[in-house]
């Protein structure tokens, strides 16, 4: 926490806390110290909604590799459902 | 030094003190039993919160004899875990330096306007706490010792100053106003061994009355015991540097 690296992305989803489901709005991701994972840096991810009180959220600290990893995992699962035709995305 | 026939005892807290601006934040003191008189250290909480490891810390040096004091820095933004609370002030860019040092002056106020003080006191932090505590010592004129522990970013560059934090702090050092004490691992990344060596050259060459200890072994809060970085040979070396310096600053 003294890098103070954070960048925040908006979110529309649902992440799963201590009290169950809550709808998110941001993801904060951070390059700092973590609480748990046993580096001195990870890359820190925290889904949260504001809006709900600071126990909305739900964490993960990860190896820089694990981060990149996982950044590569999601954008391949996004190109292989949006190439297909049968797949739509949308609001029940 | 305790030996054990020796009474102990301490009381120990949560206050409320008006901090910066009048407002009322939470405050964890500890303090010896009897009327003292007792030396003060304002501690300042890490950027990771309010937390466990702090409170055994003040606790610590209510043990040797301390009147201690530790303001909640966040009292006004949140609460909730302090893991949960740490992780919003980290998103939010941290606190602003002006709101800590004015909570950080209440702090020493209030321990030096009790009746079992020895009218002298101390301010100590850790990460980002050690940047708060040099900056205390610049920027504030209450206080006759100040430590430092691996304080990150204390050498800020230009892309790295925010509305928050608008002056790197090592600009103050000509305004450093009591002796300082330094504990740093060499294996840490933030202060790096250099920004430790920039920080050392500025306080001689302003004639700065400084101590620095550097831990060839220890990397980032090697006195976290509750973590991996702990560095056992390291922390208990640095806590007899502490306290050595407290005593002889403080009393």
């Amino acid at each position: 926490m003294c890098t103070m690296i954070c960048e925040r992305a908006p979110m529309e989803g649902s992440a799963k806390g201590r009290d169950g489901w809550f709808p998110l709005k941001n993801a904060n991701v951070s390059y700092d110290h973590p609480f748990s994972a046993p580096w001195e840096y990870a890359v820190n991810i925290d889904f949260v909604n504001e809006d709900r009180g600071v126990g909305a959220r739900v964490a993960v600290e990860l190896s820089p590799e694990s981060a990149k990893s996982l950044a590569d995992s999601i954008i391949k699962a996004l190109e292989r459902g949006e190439a297909d035709p049968q797949i739509q995305i949308s609001v029940l | 030094m305790y030996t054990t026939e020796q009474y102990e005892g301490m009381i120990a807290e949560t206050i409320t003190l008006k901090g910066h601006n009048g407002d009322e934040i939470h405050t964890y003191f500890a303090r010896p039993q009897g009327p003292g008189p007792f030396p003060a250290v304002v501690v300042i909480h890490h950027l990771p919160g309010w937390d466990e490891i702090y409170r055994d810390f003040t606790r610590k040096l209510a043990h040797h004899g301390y009147l201690a004091i530790s303001p909640d820095l966040y009292c006004r933004d949140a609460h909730g875990t302090p893991e949960d609370v740490a992780s919003a002030i980290r998103a939010d860019g941290g606190a602003p330096d002006d709101r800590v040092l004015g909570d950080v002056q209440a702090a020493a106020d209030y321990v030096l306007s009790l009746p079992s003080s020895n009218g002298k006191v101390g301010v100590w932090g850790t990460c980002s706490g050690g940047r708060h505590a040099f900056l205390a010592g610049c920027k504030l004129t209450v206080f006759d010792a100040v430590i430092e522990c691996w304080g990150g970013n204390v050498i800020m560059s230009q892309d790295q100053l925010t509305e928050k934090q608008p002056v790197s702090p090592n600009e103050y050092t000509n305004d450093l106003n009591a002796p300082i004490l330094g504990l740093f691992g060499d294996l840490d990344q933030s202060p790096t061994k250099e920004q430790v060596d920039q920080h050392e050259s500025e306080l001689k060459a302003a004639g700065k009355d400084y101590e620095f200890h550097r831990y060839p072994e220890a990397g980032h809060g090697f006195f976290y015991y509750h973590a991996p970085i702990y560095h056992q040979a390291s922390a208990v070396d640095g806590w007899e540097k502490m306290f050595d310096f407290l005593a002889r600053k403080l009393n």
